[in-house]
C-alpha cells in the first residue's frame, strides 16, 4: 500500500513536472523533478535536463526491452539449442557509431547553455557572498552595504539534537535565515562568491546558479530573476558539522522597490553611526530590544520596505545585567550557538568552550577585539551591532557559572574605533 | 638456519606436495593464492559488514527529519569511513580475493608471480583498518571531513587526522602490491599457448584494473602527503594564506579518483562476461571489442577526473573538454552493455543465482549509467552536484554495480572453492530481497537530489520526508538479507565436500574448471597445455575437458 501510493504519487509527480512546467511559485515545487526555476537559465536547464532524461528513457526502453525479450525467449525451456554467433564485426560497429551520434545529439544543446550560463559580463549589480562555518555574508559591492545570513532561530531551536519539536511544525523548516538576500527583478545580478575557512557551495535551485566558495578564489557566477518571488537554497558542498544548516534565501523585489530598500538599509545604518563608516546592520532580529517584532517578523519586514521596521540605534545609556543577559541570549542563540553550542561547552578541539575559558572570563576589551576581529576559524562579528555584541558577550559572561564583568554597547562602540 | 635447512629437507623427502600449516599460522604464514583469496574474501565481508553498519546509523537518522539519534559530526564521520571502509576495505580487496584465487587458475599458473608479497599486501590491511577505525574512539572523533579529504576542511580533524593519513598510505601499499602480483603473473604466467587475447575476460579487465592501481595509488599517497606537511610541518600546498590552492587538491584526488571508480568496476565487467556466457550456454559476444572497450575505459579514466568538480569555477574550455570526454566514455561502456545482451540473444538460459546477480548487474549497472551520463551534462550538473542525485548514481553502479559483481562471483566459484554446493533456494532468496530492496532503498533518492536535498546532511526539510524514510526501509531490509548469504557461505565452508564435479556448471569455459572440487592446494605445478586456435579456452563437448591436454 504504502509503496504502491508513493510510486503513484511519484509518476503523477513526474508526469505533472514534465507537461506543465509553467509554474515556480514555492508552493508549486516539485518532489520529483528539478524546479523549473525562476530564470530563464534555469528553464533551460531544465529543459535540457528533461530532454537527456527523455533519450536516456528511450535507450533504456531499446536496451532493457531486448534484454528481457531474450531471457524470457530464450530461457532453456523455451529455446533448448543455443546459438552459436558469437562476433559481428558489422553489428559492432553500427553499435559503436550510432552512441557518438546520440552523444553529438546531446553536446551541442549543453555546450550552449554552459556557454551562456559562464558569461557574466555586463552585469547591473554585483553581490559578494562570502562562505563561512556557518553561515553567508553578502556584499552589495559598490553600495557599502553588507550582512550576514544564518539559520533562522526557530528552525536552529527544532534542529537540535533531541530538540522535542517537530519540525513539521517549523514553517519551511531548515530553509529560512535571519537575513535573506534581496535581489532586483530584470537585472543582471553578478556574483563573486568565495569563502573565509573551508569550501562551501553557493546554491539557489530556482536559480540554478551553483558555485563553490573557496578560500582564497573568487568564482563568478550571474542570475536574472524573472519576477519577484522568495528562492531557497542551501550550501552544497561539505563544510563540517553545521553544513546541512546553512541555508540560503533570496528575495527578490521590482527594481524601484529594491532600490528603495537598499537606500533605507544604508540610510538607517549612516545614521545610527554617525560619522563612523556605514557597518552593515546584520541580523534585526538581533538587534530587536523588547518592543521589537519577533524573529519571523523581523525578516519579514527587513525585506518589506513600506513597513520598513525603525532600527533600534545603539542606545547612550548604560543597560541593566537583565537587559542585556535577555537580549544576549538571543544573540547567542542564532550566532555563537552554531559552534560554541547552547551549552557554551562548544565542540573542541575546533570549537573552544566557553565555560571558564581565559577569553570569556577576562578582561572585556580582550573579549570584544576577539568578537570584532575573529580569530583562527571565528569570523568575524564586526557586523552585528554595539548593542548584540554587547549582549552576546555579556550572556558569556555571565552564563554556565562563568562570573565576569557585563560588556555595555559604549565600550564595543569604542572598541571599534 | 642449519636446523631450517633440516627440516626443509625432511619435509621434501616425505611429502614434496606439503598441504597447509595447521591452525592459525597457516593463516598468517600463508602465501598459497587460495588461502590469502580467502582471506582477502574474509576480510571484504567482514568491512562490507561494518560499512554496513555506518550505512545504517545514517540511514537512522536520516528516517525523519530532526535530529534523532546522533549529532551532526559524528553523523559526518559516519559518512566519511562508510565511504573509505566500503572502498577501500569492502570492494577493492573482494576483487583482489577473487583475483587471487582465480587468475592463477585461469591462466594455468601455480600460484601468483610474487607469494611473499602478496602476504604482505594482505595482512598490511587489517592493520590499516584497526589504524583507521580506531578514530572513533579518539578526542575530536573520527575523520568528518568525507571520504574526498578536501582541505582546508580536511584539516579541521583532530588527532584523527594523522591516523587517516597512515591508514590510506597503507591500503595504497597494499594495493599496489597486489597490483603488482597480478600484473607480473598475467604477463608471465600464461600456460604455454594461452596468448593475450585467448585469456579470459575476468584476467583482461583485472589486468587494466591493475594497472589504474598502479598508476593512480601512489597520486593519492602523494596528495594525502601534501595534507599531512600542510597541517603538521607548516608547507601550504593547499592553503590559500600561504600562497597554496586548495583546489589542487582536488584535481589531484579526482586525477587518483576517477580511475579509482574505474578500478572499482572493471573486475566486474570480468565477472559478467564469464558469468553470462556460463548460463546462456553460448560464447561471449564480441571478445575482441570487450577487450578493446575496456583498454578505451581505462584510458579514458585518466582524462575526465574533472568532471568531479565542475562547479570549483573551471574555464569555460575546461568545463566543455571534461563534459566532452565524460560523454565519452559512454560508448564503450555501451558497447559492452549491448554485447552482453546480444551473448544473451538466443542463447539457452537458466537462472541460478550467479546469472540472476550478473543480469541485476547489467540491468542496475546500466541504470546508474544513465544517470552518470546525465551528470556528464555540465549546465545540468550543476543542479545535480553534491545532492542526492549523485550519491543515486554511484550507489547504483556500486552496490547493484560492483557488489553485486562480488556477489555472483563468490555464488559462481565457490562450489570450485569449497567443494559444497550452496543452498540455491536461499541463493535465489538472498538475491530477490537484495535486488528489491537495493531499489527501494536508492531509486528514491534520484528524486530526492532532483527535488533538491543536498548529499552528507544529516537533517532535511519535511518536503523530503517520504522518500528518505522509504529509503531507510530498504536499507535496513537490505541488510538483513545479507545475513542469508552468510549463511549459505557458511554451509559451503563447513558442509559435506566432494559432492559437486570439477565442471560445475554445463557452460562453463576455462582452466578452472578442469580441476577437481574443491580445488587442491596447489594446482596446475605442471602447465596445462592448449592447442585451441579458438579465441577463449574452449570447452569440447565430446571429451568433457578442455580442448588442450595437460602436457
Amino acid at each position: 500500500m504504502f509503496k504502491s501510493g508513493l510510486a503513484a504519487r511519484a509518476a503523477a509527480g513526474v508526469t505533472a513536472a514534465l507537461i506543465s512546467g509553467a509554474a515556480w511559485a514555492e508552493e508549486a515545487r516539485s518532489q520529483y523533478n528539478l524546479p523549473v526555476g525562476a530564470t530563464e537559465i534555469s528553464r533551460e536547464v531544465y529543459w535540457l535536463h528533461n530532454f537527456v532524461l527523455i533519450i536516456m528513457c528511450v535507450i533504456a526502453v531499446l536496451v532493457f526491452g531486448a534484454m528481457f525479450y531474450s531471457i524470457i525467449a530464450h530461457r532453456r525451456s523455451k529455446h533448448p539449442k543455443p546459438a552459436d554467433f558469437h562476433e559481428s564485426t558489422t553489428v559492432e560497429i553500427i553499435w559503436t557509431i550510432i552512441p557518438f551520434f546520440v552523444l553529438i545529439g546531446l553536446a551541442i544543446p549543453a555546450a550552449g547553455t554552459l556557454i551562456r550560463m559562464e558569461d557574466t559580463r555586463d552585469a547591473e549589480l554585483t553581490v559578494k557572498v562570502t562562505g563561512f562555518q556557518w553561515g553567508w555574508k553578502y556584499e552589495y559591492v559598490g553600495h557599502d552595504y553588507e550582512f550576514v545570513s544564518m539559520l533562522a532561530a526557530d528552525s536552529n531551536k527544532a534542529r537540535q539534537l533531541d530538540s522535542g519539536i517537530d519540525p513539521r511544525s517549523v514553517p519551511n523548516y531548515l530553509w529560512e535565515v535571519t537575513n535573506p538576500l534581496v535581489l532586483p527583478v530584470g537585472q543582471k545580478v553578478r556574483f563573486l562568491i568565495t569563502a573565509q575557512d573551508v569550501i562551501h557551495a553557493w546554491w539557489v535551485f530556482d536559480l540554478a546558479v551553483k558555485k563553490d566558495a573557496i578560500p582564497g578564489y573568487i568564482n563568478e557566477a550571474w542570475t536574472k530573476i524573472d519576477a519577484p518571488g522568495t528562492f531557497r537554497g542551501v550550501c552544497a558542498e561539505l563544510c563540517g558539522r553545521d553544513h546541512g544548516f546553512m541555508p540560503i534565501v533570496v528575495k527578490a523585489l521590482p527594481e524601484t522597490e529594491f532600490k528603495t530598500w537598499l537606500a533605507q538599509k544604508k540610510g538607517v545604518d549612516v545614521a545610527s553611526l554617525g560619522k563612523a563608516p556605514p557597518v552593515a546592520e546584520a541580523t534585526p532580529v538581533a538587534t530587536t530590544t523588547s518592543t521589537a517584532p519577533a524573529p519571523t517578523e523581523a525578516v519579514a519586514a527587513a525585506v518589506e520596505v513600506a513597513a520598513a521596521t525603525p532600527v533600534a540605534a545603539a542606545p547612550a545609556k548604560a543597560l541593566t545585567k537583565d537587559e542585556l543577559m535577555a537580549s544576549g541570549k538571543k544573540v547567542y542563540g542564532t550566532q555563537c550557538a552554531a559552534c560554541h553550542q547552547l551549552t557554551g561547552l562548544g565542540m573542541p578541539p575546533n570549537f573552544p568552550s566557553l565555560v571558564g575559558s581565559k577569553i570569556a572570563t577576562g578582561p572585556a576589551a580582550a573579549h570584544i577585539a576577539h568578537t570584532l576581529k575573529g580569530k583562527g576559524l571565528m569570523p568575524p562579528f564586526a557586523s552585528l551591532s554595539d548593542l548584540d555584541i554587547a549582549g552576546a558577550l555579556s550572556y558569556q559572561r555571565n552564563s554556565w557559572g562563568n562570573k565576569a564583568s557585563v560588556v555595555q554597547p559604549s565600550e564595543v562602540a569604542a572598541a571599534r574605533k | 638456519m642449519a636446523t631450517a635447512h633440516a627440516h626443509d629437507e625432511h619435509d621434501h623427502s616425505h611429502d614434496h606436495h606439503h598441504g597447509p600449516d595447521k591452525g592459525i599460522m597457516r593463516w598468517i604464514k600463508t602465501t598459497n593464492h587460495k588461502d590469502l583469496g580467502t582471506l582477502y574474501l574474509c576480510f571484504s565481508f567482514t568491512m562490507f559488514f561494518i560499512g554496513g553498519l555506518m550505512s545504517l546509523v545514517i540511514r537512522a537518522e536520516l528516517f525523519q527529519p530532526g535530529l534523532q539519534f546522533v549529532d551532526p559530526e559524528f553523523f559526518n564521520s559516519m559518512t566519511t569511513l562508510h565511504a573509505l571502509v566500503m572502498i577501500f576495505g569492502g570492494v577493492m580487496p573482494g576483487f583482489v580475493g577473487l583475483a587471487n584465487w582465480m587468475v592463477p587458475m585461469m591462466i594455468g599458473a601455480g600460484d601468483l608471480a610474487l607469494p611473499r608479497v602478496n602476504n604482505w599486501g594482505f595482512w598490511i590491511l587489517p592493520f590499516a583498518f584497526a589504524l583507521l577505525l580506531s578514530t572513533l574512539f579518539m578526542e575530536g572523533g573520527a575523520p568528518a571531513g568525507g571520504w574526498t579529504m578536501y582541505p582546508p576542511l580536511v584539516l579541521q580533524t583532530g588527532n584523527a587526522f594523522p591516523l587517516l593519513i597512515f591508514a590510506i598510505h597503507l591500503m595504497g601499499i597494499s594495493s599496489i602490491t597486489g597490483a603488482i602480483n597480478v600484473v607480473v603473473t598475467i604477463l608471465n604466467m600464461r600456460t604455454p599457448g594461452m596468448t593475450l587475447l585467448k585469456m579470459p575476460l575476468f584476467v583482461w579487465t583485472w589486468l587494466i584494473t591493475a594497472y589504474l592501481l598502479i598508476a593512480t595509488m601512489p597520486v593519492l599517497a602523494g596528495a594525502v602527503t601534501m595534507l599531512l606537511t600542510d597541517k603538521y610541518f607548516d608547507t601550504s600546498f593547499f592553503t590559500a594564506s600561504g600562497g597554496g590552492d586548495p583546489v589542487m587538491f582536488q584535481h589531484i584526488f579526482w586525477f587518483f579518483g576517477h580511475p579509482e571508480v574505474y578500478i572499482l568496476i572493471l573486475p566486474a565487467f570480468g565477472i559478467v562476461s564469464t558469468i553470462i556466457p556460463t548460463f546462456a550456454r553460448k560464447q561471449l559476444f564480441g571478445y575482441d571489442s570487450m577487450v578493446y572497450a575496456t583498454a578505451s575505459i581505462g584510458f579514458l579514466s585518466f582524462i575526465v577526473w574533472a568532471h568531479h568538480m565542475f562547479t570549483v569555477g573551471m574555464p569555460l574550455a575546461g568545463e566543455l573538454f571534461f563534459m566532452f570526454s565524460t560523454m565519452l566514455i559512454a560508448v564503450p561502456t555501451g558497447v559492452k552493455v549491448f554485447n552482453w545482451v546480444a551473448t544473451m540473444w538466443k542463447g539457452s538460459m537458466t537462472f541460478e543465482t550467479p546469472m540472476l546477480f550478473a543480469l541485476a548487474f547489467v540491468f542496475l549497472f546500466t541504470v546508474g549509467g544513465f544517470s552518470g551520463l546525465m551528470l556528464a551534462i555540465t549546465p545540468v550538473d550543476f543542479q545535480y552536484h553534491d545532492t542526492y542525485f549523485v550519491v543515486a548514481h554511484f550507489h547504483y553502479v556500486l552496490v547493484p554495480g560492483a557488489v553485486f559483481s562480488i556477489l555472483a562471483a563468490v555464488y559462481y566459484w565457490v562450489p570450485k572453492w569449497t567443494g559444497v554446493m550452496y543452498s540455491e533456494f536461499w541463493g535465489k532468496v538472498h538475491f530477490w530481497l537484495s535486488a528489491i530492496f537495493i531499489n527501494v532503498t536508492f531509486f528514491p533518492q534520484h528524486f530526492l537530489g532532483l527535488a533538491g536535498m543536498q548529499r552528507r546532511v544529516p537533517d532535511y526539510n519535511v518536503m523530503f520526508s517520504d522518500f528518505n524514510m522509504l529509503s531507510t526501509v530498504g536499507a535496513f531490509v537490505f541488510m538483513a538479507a545479507q545475513f542469508i548469504f552468510i549463511g549459505n557461505m557458511l554451509y559451503c565452508m563447513f558442509g559435506k565436500r566432494g559432492q559437486v564435479p570439477n565442471r560445475v556448471w554445463e557452460g562453463a569455459q576455462g582452466l578452472e574448471w578442469t580441476v577437481p572440487s574443491p580445488a587442491p592446494y596447489h594446482t596446475f605445478e605442471d602447465p596445462p597445455f592448449l592447442t585451441d586456435s579458438e579465441t577463449t579456452v574452449h570447452w569440447d563437448e565430446a571429451d568433457e575437458t578442455l580442448t588442450g591436454v595437460r602436457r
